[in-house]
This record gives C-alpha cells, structure tokens and sequence, in this order.
C-alpha cells in the first residue's frame, strides 16, 4: 500500500529535522539561529503534511497548517521584532563552546537511538526510528536551552523542542486533534508569557542574559 | 633441538654478552665489538624466530629444573611468540648496528653496555615463558634492565625523575599482573600456562582478568592513563635504547596482553572489548596531540608511540568483540591488522628514532625548534627520515598506511556486531582513529618542516653533518622495509596467518595468490587495495610530469632571495617555528585536551619593555589522577611521619599491639 | 578483449580529467565574475595561464631544497592517480579495484603532506603560516571525510567507487537519511579541502588571510603550473566523486556500448557545469569565515558524518 520511497520521504524529512536541530546548535548569532529555527519549523511542517498524506490522516494537515503559520511565520516574525526591540546584543553568549555542545548534542542523538531500540524492540522499524529522531530532537531542543545564556534563544530552544514532540506525535498515528491544538495553544501561550517575562528582566537588569538572574538570586540571599 | 631450545641459547649469549661487557666495558673501543656482538646474537635470535614463525606445527616446549622446585621453569615457543620474538630481535639487531657507530659518542658506555644485552634477554624471556612464575620474574627483570637504562645519564635531573616514575610505574604494572597470574591460577596454584588454559574461569573473574591484564600489560605499553612515564623515561636513555624501548618493549606488553586475554582467559564476554576499544581509541588521539605539542624530539617521538599502541589496542578490542560474537572472519582482519600494525611500527620507530639519535649527535640539542635546515647539512639522512615520517603518518603507499586501511577495514566490518553499545562505539573509534591518523600527519609535518626544513635555527644546526655509515645503513635498511612491507604488504599478511590461527581459530584469508598482489581483506566486492599498482601509477605519472615539463616547459630557473613583502629578508628567527605551526591545533583541540591558555602581554606604544607571550598547557591525567595520587600519599606520610619521634615503651607497645592483632586474625581465620 | 577495452577506457578518463580540470575552474570563475557584474576572463583563461607559467622561467628562492623542487611533481601525481580512479563518466575501470575510497582519501592527504612540507622549506613565516592552518583544516576534513566514506561505504556495502556508484545507482538505495547526512559532510569537506570560500578565498593575495595560496607564495614558473593544475584537478576529483556516489545517473556500466559511453560523457559535463554554477553561486552569496572559525564548521561536517555512520552502525534502514 506505502510504497517504499513514500516511507523514505517520511523517514528523510524526520531526519532533517534533526539535521536542522544540530544546525541550530552550530549558530551563533541570533538572527541567523531564528532562521534555522523558521527552516526547522519548515521542515515540520512537510513532515507532518507528508505524514498526513501517506496515512491518510486529515487531521495532520491541520497540525501542519498550525506548524507552518505559528512557528514558521509568526513566532519568528515575533521574535525578530522582540530582539530588534530589545536591542539584544546579537551574539549569543553560549556557556559552553559549539564543539562540546555538538559532541554532546551526538551523545544525545546516540542515547535516544539506544534507548528507543531498546524499549520498542517489537515496533515497526521505522516507527522506531522515527521516535528515535523525535527523542533526538526533544534532547537537543534542551541541550539549547542548556548551553545558551541568552533567554531569546532559550526560547528558541524550547521551541524546537516543542517541535519534536509534535514529531513524535505524528509519527505514533493517532494522536487526537484536540490534543494537539491545546498543544499548540499550550505553547503560544508559553510563549507569550516568556516574552512579557523577557521585557521585565531586561528592564530590571538591562540585560536578557539569563546570568544577571542568577547574580540577582545570589544578592538576596 | 627445538626453537625453544634455540632461543634459550640466544638468551645464555645476551646473559654472557652481558657479563663480558662487565668486565670489558671499561676498556675504550670495547664497545663497538660488544655491539657487533649483541647484533650477531639478535640476528641468530631474529633468524631461528623467523623460521620457526614460518615453520609452524606444534609448539616447541623446554622445561629447566630451575627457579621453584617444584615448578621449574617453562619455556614454550607457538606462532604468537615467534611472531614477537621476530619483531624483538629485528628490532634489537638493528639497534645493535646503530649503536655500533652511535655508541663512540657514549661519555660513560660501563653504565649501558652491560645492561643492554640484559634487557634483550629480559625481553626475550617474557616472550618464551610458558608458566606465571616464569613470566613475572622475566618482566620485572626487563623492567629492571630498561631502568638502569634509562637512569644511565643519573646526572641530569629530569632522568632521574624519568627513572623514579618508571620504576614506580613498573612496579605497578607488575603487581597487576601478579593479581592477573593470581586469579588465573585459582587456589590450587596452577601455574604453568597450560593448566591455566584448561581452567573455565567465569564470566565475571574472566572480566576482572582482563581488566587487570589491560592495566598492567597497559602501563608497560602506555595506554592511557598509565601512560605517564612513557614521555619521560623514553627519551632519558640513549637513543638506540629509547627506539628499542618505544619501538620494541612496547610490542612485549602488547604481546603480554594478547598472551593473557586471548590466550589465557580465551574471548567469550563481549563486554570487555568495549573499554580495550574506547581506552584504545582516545590513548591514540591524547598521545599524537601531546606529541604535537612537543618540542624536544625524542618526547615527541615518545608521545607517537603512545598513538600508536592505542591504534593497535583498538584494533585488538575490535578483534575480541568479533571473537566474542563467533565472527571470526572479521576478528582475524582486525587481530592482523593489530599484528601488522606491531610490525610495522617497530620499524619506522626504529627508524625515526636512530635518525633523532643522529640529529640530537650532529646538532648536540633536542629541541627541534633549535635544529631548522639539516635537509642542507644532513642529505642523506634527510630522505631517510622523511621515509619514515611518511610511513608514520599513514600516507600510501607506505606501510603505515597498509595497517591503517587494515584497521578502518575492520571498522567497516563492525555494523553486523549484534550490541547496541559495540555498534554504537565502534563509528566512535573509528572517528577517533582517523582523526589520529590526520593529526599525526600534522605532527610529522611539524617535525619535518622544523627540523629539517627552512633556515637554521639556531648555531647548532649549522654545524650539522650526517651521521656515520653503521647509522645511515641501518636507517636505509629500515627505510626500505618501510617501502617494501608498504607496497607488498599481502607477503607480510600471509606470513601472520598462523598467529591469527593460533589465537582465532581463522586465518585472514591467503592474499599471496591475489592478482597483482593485491590485498583483498574479505572479499573482491567490498574492498581491495593494490599499493603496488598505486606505487607504480604515482611513479609513472610523477615521472610523465616530469618529463613533460621536462621537454616543453622552460628549463630556466633563478636563486633568489624569499619574499618578504619587498622588504629585505628577515632573519631566521622569523620563521614559523613549531610553537607557531601547533597554535591552530592548540587553540582548538588543545583547549580541550590540555587546557590550553595563552596570554598576550603587550606593552603600551612607546614602552620599551618587550612584548611578552606567555603558554600554559596542563597535563590533565595528571593533574587529574597522579597528583591526586601524589597529595594523598604525601598527606599520608605527613601523619605517619609522627611515628618517627616516639618513645621507646611506645615503640614496643606498636610492636606488641600488630603482633597480637596478627595473632588475633590468625585465630579468627582458623 | 574487455580487458583492452578497460584498459582503453581507464587511459581515456587519464586524459579527460587532465583535460577537463582546467575548464572546470575557468567555468566556475566565470560564473563568479559574472554574479558579481564583472565581465570575467574567458572559460579557457587557466589553459593559457598553465601554458604561460609553463614557459616561464622558474624563480627559487635560496634556501629551497630538493623538496621544494620535487614535491610539485609529486603532488601533481597522488591527485592525478586519485582523479583517474574516481569514476567520471562510466564504472568499472581498469584498476579501480587497486584504491578505493579510503585510499583516494589517503592519496590526497599524501600529497597535502607534501605541499605543506613544500611550504615550510624556504622558511618563510608566509609559507609556515599556511602549512600550519592546511593541516589544522586537514586535521578535522579528514575524519569527517572518512566518515562520510564509512557511511557511504556501508550503504553500499564496498569501500570500491565502481561498486558504490554501481549500487547507488539501483533502485535498491531509495532515499536514506544516512545518506542525506554523508552528502552534506562530503561538501562540506570539499569546500575546505578545495580552499573555497568560506574556507578560505582562491583569488584572495592578501598574504595573511589565506592558507592555500601563502604556501605557494614562494612557487612560480613550471612548478606553480604543476601545483596549480593539481588544484584544478582536486576540485574535479570530488566533484565527480560526489556526482558519482550522489547523482550516479548516467554512469555507463562496465560493457556498455559506444553510444551509452558518449551520453556517459555528456552527462558527465553537465554535472560538472551544474556544480560549477552551484559552487559560483554559494561563493558569491556567503562571506569568508575567521580561521578560527573553520574548526567550528569542520567540527560541524565530523558531526554529521558520524551522525550518518551512527544512524548506519545503529541498524535499521536509514
């Protein structure tokens, strides 16, 4: 019924999303970590569209059309005025520099494949892998998180991993649409909230790197 | 008379040879003869080895009644031993003609000529030992020998400190292996290596085994993090010591590893394989960038080793995961490229340190930065090493390179390995190797194009000259074997197949009758590699270039001065020195690796102070782990030092207390 | 009979790759010239400068030795044999058996040693300076490329390119993320090892920022022809080495006839043009990165190559 390249195509996009996730960790300037974050979202949204199409499934293009428009469009519009408004120096200070974060960024990728073939060992092979991919893209949307100082790309992170379980989702077959839409709302709404949050930092402590925060609680106590 | 007999005999003329030069070491131009001496008795040595490895059938056994009453002393030559023995005693022979002209310049030659025959017949009895007992006392008397060696120049405080650690060291891995010997005897005490090859030891006395065997074996050969005496007690003794050292006792614990985990203990588990790998892999890469770092020749030639023992011990974990799995075919390609690797080796390691042995000679330092333009005043020497600092960086078509594509062939193999955890590590290793082999390269290039290349450096390279004949034909003999096991390397293949049987079960496939002499290591579709052909095409098509050019391009050329941007040129100072040409690598990998952290003090304009750059590189294993060790130990002294300023009832009161505690355990125990 | 015609074949794609290599760059710096408004030099601009340097008297600076002067040759050679072993426009040449894709790999690092060698031989700081940062870049291309390789080698079970490229293009390959990955390794690593921007900038002559270019400062005359056509080669060999494990389409097979041959080489242009319209085109849209950021993108190419030989290793049909 799937032909095989119709699998492969599926396969291929999850794959890119990975690919754009380590892209993401190589950046290190903000504008450009937005567009591979648009381009991850991008490749998302072809996924899922893609997944709709070879399991029939109408509902995904709904989850696609969400992907495309939240994430590929207004997030990062949002975002890039924010950093604009900011006035964000435009180098991320990340924590930790890029070559340790992709070697830990692989020990990750390398963790989530051991343990999804491990602990679905009766599943489908590409189900499996598929999961396999989305566990990446959940562990290195973290690893962001992790490694960056500066919040906008903390969000950034978040973001990605959002997108992963949305991988995930799609992959598994029969995640209701509800579930999703609340997902997708969970995360605007996040998202909103971290954004008002940004600008109250930035107008205590001048700053959004996340370190000033840390300096602040140590003050206190 | 059997090949064990014919190899005691060699050992009888080392222990001779040695107690000869007891006595005649003090006459002046004894020393040349006594080397000529030692090289005859390696090249009988190398020869009845060669023969028996090429011979095959049963292992030939010799049992003394000496040593232990009623254990005797064992002695047993099969194909893994003949093996050693013949890269041992090549290796030896050769050191032995080098020395014959190196060693005139020897100020105290009474400090090393007696030890030295004694250290070849220390290494040859590890090889031939056939029972624990055996095996230890001849490990720690090569230990011993290669420590007097290497405190032979007891004037210079950095040897002794070399020494100091190297014995310490030593001592640990003995006593490794003491428990390894231990345990695989059990409490019946069967110590020769037959019984202990009939004893089923268990999985997890099995792990245990191996684990202390890689320690102990490991420190003798430099894995990491028990490689920290290799750097300094190396290049302490003289050079044709430091390349019997690095290029050959190296290759003895590699032997008393393989002996242990393959042969002993048997590869069943392939949990064990996992560490070897991994250890092996990241030793390989911690040695060539410490080696890159390096300034002081010998060291850095040190260091390479350390790279190059890791490669094979990555190689020998990849062979026991194989094994490990019943898939033999692949375990006998990866053992062989081990083995070949061992091989390979010990000969451009002879090669490059004989050769640093003439430069430190003709130049009188060991700093490569104070070299610089020995192509000029050493020719001969120059092509040479430049053979061996080819084949070291595993380049085609020399034999570094054939051992190398060996082992990423194996690495190909490693996807059907049935664990996760094998599967995942094995890409890693690879990875790891091949950014080994690349960063060797680049530390081969540094010392090439430092030492040898651009201007003088300094007032001692100028008066550089080439070393005497016995040196320059014993490197020209190593650079040849270099080309040959290069370019051929299916010949050298063939003749390990019965080590790989002995210890595998499976040979590699026989590769002599290969079109062409090719090297097909498992079969025509997935891989072959003809360096012979290749050889030939670059020969061909570097002379067609040249002949061309030869014939149509202009045959004018014009001496001039380099270009300085118009300015004139400056002095040789401001060439890029080896500091300068390790920076890049520094800056990235050795931030890592070594904490790499370099200050610039510029003074302000109009100061006459001079501008100031400070490095600071910390060896992390160290600091991490040895001085760790160190401060504990010194705390511990600090409190036990109390014990010194006692008075006489408390003495005995210590005295009478440890007596009745022993008296209390024995009474507990029975 | 097959064995004449192999034989004929593998000296026919000698010649073709020394023929084409020059045209290759005169293409790409065409393209480049034009993408940036400039009228360019003519696409057969490098003939003619091969041919100029080769008459021109060779200028050698005092202290160069015999490595200066014979490495050229044999740079020259290590990437001739590599280009004629990497299939161009058909499988199954005569020796490809005799180097596979790690011994291509191997050859070109042979003859960088070289060259760096070269480089430091006068004395310079120009010269060091380049050999220094080529072996740096060299350091991490390397492992990346094998991985690359080993990902690559796996899928189609060989390490032999007529093999690879005669699996690659059966149906039995399909779309593979694996692949996918090596692909993006491979270019990324051509890029660096064929000093082009971002790497490092070909038509730069400002001494200081480049790598390739301060290591031959000192050569002229014959031996730069020699240095340079090995460059333009080594650009040629891995565009056909991508095109023939990426876009093996229109690869004669071993035996095919005149006709399949002849498309096999038209075909074979039409990669060459394509990538070199792809190569002008990210060159003049991206900007040179800082040195000590090369190890960085470096590192990121080790990354997915290992990603793929990961995804490989790990099983399962990626």
């Amino acid at each position: 019924m799937q032909s095989t390249l119709a699998l492969d195509i599926a396969h291929l996009l999850a794959g890119g999303i990975v690919l754009v996730s380590f892209m993401m960790l190589y950046q290190d300037r903000l504008f450009a970590l937005l567009n591979m974050f648009t381009l991850h979202a991008l490749v998302l949204a072809a996924s899922v569209a893609w997944q709709a199409y070879i399991q029939g499934a109408k509902h995904l293009y709904v989850t696609a059309a969400i992907a495309l428009l939240f994430k590929a469009i207004i997030i990062p519009l949002a975002l890039h005025r924010m950093i604009v408004k900011l006035g964000v120096h435009r180098d991320i200070e990340t924590a930790v520099g890029v070559g340790q974060t992709m070697v830990a960024g692989m020990g990750l990728v390398a963790l989530s494949m051991a343990l999804m073939f491990n602990v679905t060992s009766e599943a489908d092979p590409l189900v499996r892998e598929d999961l396999a991919f989305a566990l990446s893209v959940v562990l290195l949307g973290l690893l962001i998180m992790v490694t960056r100082r500066n919040a906008v790309s903390q969000i950034v992170g978040f973001m990605s991993l959002e997108n992963g379980l949305v991988l995930a989702a799609t992959g598994a077959k029969g995640m209701p649409l509800v579930v999703e839409i609340s997902v997708a709302f969970s995360v605007l709404v996040a998202f909103i909230v971290i954004g008002a949050f940004l600008f109250r930092i930035r107008e205590r402590f001048d700053s959004v790197d996340v370190g000033a925060l840390d300096e602040f609680r140590g003050d206190r106590r | 008379m059997n090949a064990a007999a014919l190899q005691l005999y060699c050992i009888v003329a080392f222990l001779a040879l040695a107690a000869l030069s007891v006595a005649a070491a003090f006459r002046p131009r004894a020393s040349a003869g006594l080397y000529i001496a030692n090289a005859v008795v390696a090249a009988t040595a190398f020869a009845f080895s060669f023969a028996a490895l090429f011979k095959g059938g049963d292992p030939a056994l010799v049992h003394l009644p000496i040593g232990i009453p009623w254990l005797g002393a064992h002695f047993r030559i099969d194909a893994l031993s003949s093996f050693f023995l013949s890269v041992i005693n090549f290796g030896a022979a050769t050191a032995s003609l080098f020395a014959v002209g190196y060693g005139r310049r020897e100020p105290e030659p009474s400090r090393i000529l007696p030890f030295y025959p004694a250290f070849l017949a220390g290494m040859n009895l590890v090889l031939i030992a056939d029972d624990a007992f055996t095996f230890l006392v001849s490990w720690e008397f090569m230990s011993l020998t290669s420590f007097a060696l290497v405190i032979a120049h007891h004037h210079e405080r950095e040897n002794r400190r070399a020494a100091f650690v190297y014995l310490t060291m030593a001592c640990f891995g003995t006593l490794s292996l003491l428990f390894v010997f231990g345990l695989l005897a059990g409490a019946d005490g069967g110590y020769v290596f037959n019984d202990i090859r009939s004893r089923d030891l268990g999985a997890g006395l099995g792990g245990a085994v191996m684990l202390l065997a890689l320690l102990g074996a490991g420190s003798k050969a430099g894995l990491a993090p028990v490689h920290v005496w290799l750097p300094l007690a190396h290049p302490a003794a003289p050079s044709h010591v430091s390349a019997l050292m690095s290029g050959v006792m190296t290759k003895v614990a590699v032997y008393a590893f393989i002996r242990i985990a393959f042969d002993l203990v048997g590869i069943s588990d392939w949990s064990i394989a996992a560490p070897v790998m991994l250890i092996g892999g990241a030793t390989a890469v911690l040695g060539i960038l410490h080696a890159l770092m390096e300034r002081d020749i010998k060291r850095l030639l040190a260091y390479s080793t350390i790279e190059n023992i890791g490669v094979i011990f990555a190689m020998l974990g990849f062979a026991m995961a194989f094994q490990a799995n019943g898939m033999a075919v692949q375990a006998a390609l990866a053992f062989v490229a081990a083995l070949f690797h061992v091989a390979n080796h010990s000969i451009f390691k002879g090669l490059l340190f004989f050769g640093a042995g003439s430069m430190l000679n003709a130049t009188g330092v060991r700093d490569i930065e104070q070299m610089g333009g020995l192509i000029h005043r050493m020719r001969k020497l120059a092509p040479l090493f430049l053979v061996g600092c080819v084949a070291i960086s595993a380049l085609p078509p020399l034999n570094g390179f054939a051992s190398e594509w060996l082992a990423f062939q194996a690495v190909l193999q490693s996807p059907d390995l049935p664990q996760l955890g094998l599967k995942i590590l094995s890409p890693m290793v690879g990875a790891l190797l091949a950014l080994a082999a690349a960063l060797a390269a680049a530390c081969f290039v540094r010392l090439y194009g430092v030492a040898f290349l651009g201007r003088p450096r300094s007032d001692h390279a100028i008066e550089a000259h080439d070393p005497d004949g016995w040196s320059l034909g014993v490197i020209g003999l190593m650079a040849a074997l270099c080309v040959i096991f290069g370019i051929v390397p299916g010949i050298v293949l063939d003749a390990l197949a019965p080590v790989a049987t002995l210890m595998l079960g499976t040979p590699l496939a026989v590769q002599s009758g290969n079109d062409w002499l090719s090297v097909i290591p498992v079969n025509a579709t997935q891989s072959s590699y003809n360096p012979l052909l290749l050889f030939f095409f670059i020969a061909l098509s570097s002379f067609l270039a040249a002949s061309v050019s030869r014939l149509t391009a202009s045959h004018d050329y014009r001496r001039s001065p380099a270009w300085a941007c118009g300015f004139e040129p400056a002095g040789a100072q401001t060439q890029y020195s080896g500091a300068s040409f390790s920076q890049p690598i520094r800056n990235t990998l050795g931030r890592i690796a070594f904490r790499a952290a370099e200050t610039v003090d510029m003074p302000p304009p109009g100061d006459q102070q001079p501008a100031r750059f400070t490095l600071r590189l910390r060896d992390l294993v160290w600091d991490a782990i040895y001085g760790r060790i160190a401060s504990v130990i010194n705390a511990i002294s600090d409190k036990l030092n109390a014990l010194q300023f006692l008075t006489i009832r408390r003495y005995l009161s210590l005295v009478f207390a440890t007596l009745v505690l022993m008296l209390l355990g024995l009474a507990a125990w029975s | 009979m097959v064995l004449a015609e192999r034989f004929l074949f593998q000296g026919f794609q000698m010649l073709l790759v020394l023929a084409l290599a020059p045209l290759l760059t005169g293409i790409v710096r065409k393209l480049k010239a034009r993408l940036t408004r400039r009228r360019g030099a003519s696409i057969f601009q490098p003939y003619r400068d091969l041919f100029r340097l080769m008459r021109k008297e060779a200028v050698i600076a005092d202290n160069a030795s015999w490595i200066f002067r014979s490495a050229p040759y044999l740079i020259f050679a290590a990437t001739w044999v590599a280009a004629a072993l990497t299939p161009t426009f058909r499988t199954g040449l005569m020796f490809s058996w005799s180097a596979d894709l790690i011994v291509i790999v191997a050859l070109l690092g042979s003859a960088r040693f070289f060259l760096a060698l070269a480089g430091m031989d006068v004395g310079t700081a120009f010269g060091g300076i380049g050999s220094s940062r080529e072996m740096m870049i060299a350091a991490f291309a390397e492992p990346a490329m094998l991985l690359a390789v080993f990902t690559v080698a796996l899928v189609a079970g060989s390490t032999e390119l007529s093999n690879v490229a005669a699996f690659m293009r059966s149906d039995a390959v399909g779309l593979r993320v694996s692949l996918a990955l090596a692909m993006f390794a491979l270019i990324m690593v051509a890029i660096a090892e064929n000093a082009r921007i971002p790497v490092d900038n070909p038509a730069t002559h400002l001494e200081l920022t480049m790598v390739h270019e301060a290591m031959v400062l000192e050569y002229s005359g014959r031996h730069l022809a020699m240095i340079e056509f090995a460059s333009f080669l080594k650009l040629l060999l891995y565009v056909s080495l991508i095109g023939a494990v990426f876009v093996p389409w229109g690869l004669a097979e071993d035996g095919a006839g005149a006709m399949r041959n002849a498309l096999g080489v038209l075909l074979y242009l039409g990669k060459l043009i394509a990538a070199a319209c792809l190569l002008a085109l990210f060159e003049t849209a991206t900007a040179k990165m800082r040195v000590f950021r090369v190890p960085d993108y470096l590192g990121a190419a080790l990354m997915l190559g290992f990603l793929g030989a990961l995804l490989l290793f790990a099983g399962g049909r990626f």
